[in-house]
């Protein structure tokens, strides 16, 4: 057996650094030193085989126990690629979020809104054959956190990703477009890379959207992707 | 030749709790995809995952990926879980003892699980490798050896009691914990 190719190198400022001082949280949890690049083993190139039968998704956020949540109702959909734009099927999207008024339904979250009981924030869908998903929510909405002086979070919905190897792993954050709160977000702005920011906002499309029930957004997901010439020895 | 560029990273922030599944860190759950599996060692493994002060990280969370007891990852074993840090920012997994793993080349790897750290302040999470303590191979394992000898003790785990093992975290500062990435 052929030793695991190894990934595509990060592009510069495509990623933030974990020393973003804008953030105040970075400060104290950044490590200082580098870490140390290794050849992928068996280890980073497998992933977990996340099922439907282990972990059922549930598609629809803006409904909890039969009830509609309060909110501009929107559907969200795009595909999960990887660098060389090849489709990742079967991947498991993790979805979480504020409710309409910007409150989590977790009791850490103090700001004063009123919290919609009909909205959890949960949800868990997986790409299909040609790595396309879609799901149903409530626009989320704005809310403030402290980091700074009236420090507020533009809108945005947290996905968690699984590729094929536990090295593509993603955690991140979509925004929507046109909002005024995102040049002043030091989450976001920690990107250093315009073109990266750009790619973190969807896009509205009436594709997506359904006529009469709700406006639709696009937004795809990239994966590290493997590297097509042998990797030098990191050493 | 790269079309696309893989998507930034974003913190998870504080309120990832609300996909949290507490038993996915018992890997060996009744009802969980490993019900019933019998082989190798049963045993846990904790930490406590600490920032720059010494504080611990409350509302962080910790992924496992691991290889079954004979180190194959693709042969029935389900081998990742996810838990929580606790109000002492302790990490609990309870799995089996992993087996050597096939590395690069003709290498053998000594039995390891990764650790993904997730948590507000860290924009992008980071990875690190479990060993056991007293395992012969530690001695030849090609990731261990890349690691400065003063630091390598970051990667492995003690025996804490029978079958029960623990390896704090230390996100920055005095003993830093090595991150590993590829």
């Amino acid at each position: 057996m052929s030793d695991p190719v190894g990934y595509l190198p990060v592009a510069p400022g495509s990623q933030p650094p974990l020393d973003s001082p804008g953030y105040g949280s970075t400060h104290k949890r950044h490590p200082k030193q580098a870490p140390i690049r290794i050849a992928p083993t068996l280890t980073e190139s497998l992933a977990p085989k996340l099922t439907e039968r282990d972990y059922p998704a549930f598609a629809d956020l803006s409904v909890h126990e039969g009830h509609q949540a309060q909110g501009e109702r929107i559907i969200v959909g795009g595909r999960v690629l990887d660098e060389n734009g090849r489709p990742v099927p079967h991947c498991m999207i993790e979805i979480w979020q504020a409710c309409s008024t910007g409150r989590y339904h977790h009791p850490l979250d103090t700001h004063d809104a009123p919290m919609d009981p009909n909205f959890k924030g949960e949800g868990r869908v997986f790409t299909d054959e040609n790595g396309a998903y879609r799901f149903v929510s409530i626009k989320p909405g704005a809310y403030p956190w402290r980091n700074h002086r009236n420090a507020w979070r533009p809108n945005h919905i947290h996905y968690s990703l699984f590729g094929t190897g536990f090295a593509q792993r993603l955690v991140t954050q979509m925004y929507f477009p046109g909002d005024p709160l995102l040049p002043l977000d030091p989450v976001f702005n920690a990107v250093a890379d315009a073109g990266a920011r750009d790619r973190l906002i969807c896009g509205l499309d009436m594709d997506v959207g359904r006529e009469e029930w709700a406006l639709g957004y696009r937004f795809d997901f990239v994966l590290r992707g493997r590297d097509a010439t042998p990797m030098e020895n990191p050493q | 030749m790269s079309k696309l560029v893989a998507t930034a990273a974003q913190t998870i922030g504080p309120y990832w709790a609300l996909i949290e599944h507490p038993e996915w860190a018992d890997l060996l759950r009744a009802g969980g995809p490993n019900e019933g599996y019998a082989k190798g060692e049963r045993i846990a493994l904790s930490g406590q995952i600490t920032d720059g002060d010494g504080a611990p990280c409350v509302d962080a969370v910790v992924e496992l990926w691991q290889a079954d007891p004979e180190g194959d990852y693709e042969a029935g074993f389900h081998g990742y879980g996810r838990s929580r840090c606790d109000a002492e920012g302790r990490f609990h997994f309870t799995t089996v003892k992993p087996g050597p793993v096939k590395g690069r080349g003709n290498a053998t790897q000594a039995p390891h699980v990764t650790l993904s750290i997730f948590a507000r302040g860290l924009m992008n999470h980071v990875s690190t490798r479990l060993y056991f303590a007293g395992e012969p191979l530690n001695e030849t394992d090609p990731v261990l050896a890349q690691v400065p000898a003063a630091r390598r003790g970051t990667l492995v785990a003690r025996p804490t009691a029978p079958g029960a093992w623990t390896l704090d975290i230390r996100l920055q500062g005095d003993n830093e914990t090595v991150f590993l990435e590829v």
